[in-house]
C-alpha cells in the first residue's frame, strides 16, 4: 500500500549529540583501509589546517541512518522495513566531521513516491555541532520494495 | 582545507588516478562493526539467499567509502570534499573465499566552477565488469 502523502515535510526531534571520538575515526578509516594519517594523527590534520583528526567523508552516514530510524520506525508511517533497500546517498559538508563533535541530528521526510509499487522514500538530515553550527547534510533515499504475490 | 591539487592546473577530462579495491568477507564485519550496520544481508549467506540476493552483498556504503578514497587521496585533504553522492545501482557480490570481489574505480573531472574554485569529479564505480555505482559524483574545492 503506498505511503500517506500527508508525511512529506515532516520534522523528528534533533537526536541526542552523537559524540565522535578520535578512536571510532580510527577504527571506521582502518575499515575501509584508508591510511590517510588525517584520520588518525591530530599533527597531520593540523598541517592541514584541522583542530584534530576528522573524519572519512561516509563516516557521518552511521549518525544519520540512526537518526532516520526515527522515519523509518514510525508506526505511523508504517514502512516495511524488511522490505527497504538504500536507493541514493548524498552528502553536501560545511566542514568536515572531526574528533570531539557533539552531532545532532534533524530528519526531515522530503517526498515519498510510488515507483512501480515500490515505496520511495528521501529523507533529509541536517547535522549541526554542539554550538549550532552546519556540518553536513546527508539526503537518504530508502527504497521499500513491493511485496511480492504470494 | 589544504587540498595538494591547484585549481588552475586541473582541466575538464583530467583523470584521477585509477584504483583497485579488494573487498572480503573478513572487511564486510569489521565494517558491520565501525558503522554500526549489522543487517544480516552483509555477513549471513543463508539469510541473504532467503531474501532473494545471489550471496552475501557489500555495503553499500562500504562501496561509497571506497570509491570516495579516489578523490580524497587525489585532493591530498579529505576535508576538500563539498559534497558526494551515489546511487546504488547493483550490489557487490562477496564470495566466501580469500579472494572476495573487487571494486574498481576510475574518475574524471566533468565541470569546473570558476567562482567557487571547485571541480566537479564524476566517477565510474564497477564490479565484474558491471557498474556498482550510477551518479557518482563529487565537489571537491582546489587550491
Amino acid at each position: 500500500m503506498a505511503l500517506d502523502q500527508s508525511f512529506v515535510g515532516r520534522t523528528y526531534p534533533a537526536t541526542e549529540p552523537y559524540e565522535v571520538g578520535r578512536e571510532k575515526i580510527r577504527e571506521f578509516a582502518e575499515a575501509i583501509g584508508d591510511t590517510n594519517p588525517v584520520y588518525t594523527d591530530p599533527e597531520a590534520a593540523k598541517a592541514l589546517g584541522h583542530p584534530d583528526v576528522i573524519a572519512p567523508p561516509t563516516f557521518v552516514f552511521s549518525v544519520t541512518y540512526r537518526a532516520a530510524g526515527a522515519v523509518v520506525n514510525d508506526p505511523q508511517l508504517g514502512l516495511d522495513y524488511s522490505r527497504v533497500v538504500h536507493g541514493d546517498q548524498k552528502f553536501a559538508y560545511a566542514r568536515p566531521v572531526r574528533a570531539g563533535d557533539r552531532l545532532s541530528v534533524v530528519s526531515t521526510i522530503e517526498s515519498i513516491k510510488s515507483l512501480a509499487g515500490n515505496d520511495v522514500l528521501s529523507v533529509r538530515g541536517d547535522v549541526r555541532d554542539e554550538h549550532g553550527e552546519h556540518v553536513v547534510t546527508a539526503h537518504t533515499t530508502l527504497v521499500a520494495r513491493a511485496a511480492e504475490e504470494a | 582545507m589544504a587540498a595538494r591539487i591547484s585549481y588552475d592546473e586541473v582541466e575538464i577530462g583530467t583523470e584521477l588516478p585509477a584504483r583497485s579495491f579488494p573487498v572480503t568477507r573478513a572487511d564486510l564485519v569489521r565494517y558491520a562493526g565501525a558503522s554500526g550496520d549489522f543487517n544480516p544481508i552483509h555477513w549471513n549467506e543463508k539469510f541473504a539467499k532467503e531474501v532473494g540476493l545471489p550471496d552475501v552483498i557489500a555495503h553499500g556504503m562500504f562501496t561509497m567509502a571506497e570509491a570516495g578514497r579516489v578523490v580524497t587521496d587525489w585532493v591530498g585533504d579529505p576535508g576538500a570534499v563539498a559534497e558526494y553522492g551515489v546511487r546504488f545501482t547493483r550490489p557487490v557480490v562477496v564470495p566466501n573465499d580469500d579472494k572476495g570481489a573487487v571494486i574498481e574505480v576510475t574518475a574524471k573531472v566533468a565541470a569546473k566552477d570558476d567562482e567557487h574554485r571547485t571541480v566537479r569529479v564524476d566517477l565510474v564505480v564497477k564490479s565484474e565488469g558491471q557498474k556498482v555505482l550510477g551518479m557518482s559524483r563529487a565537489v571537491v574545492r582546489l587550491a
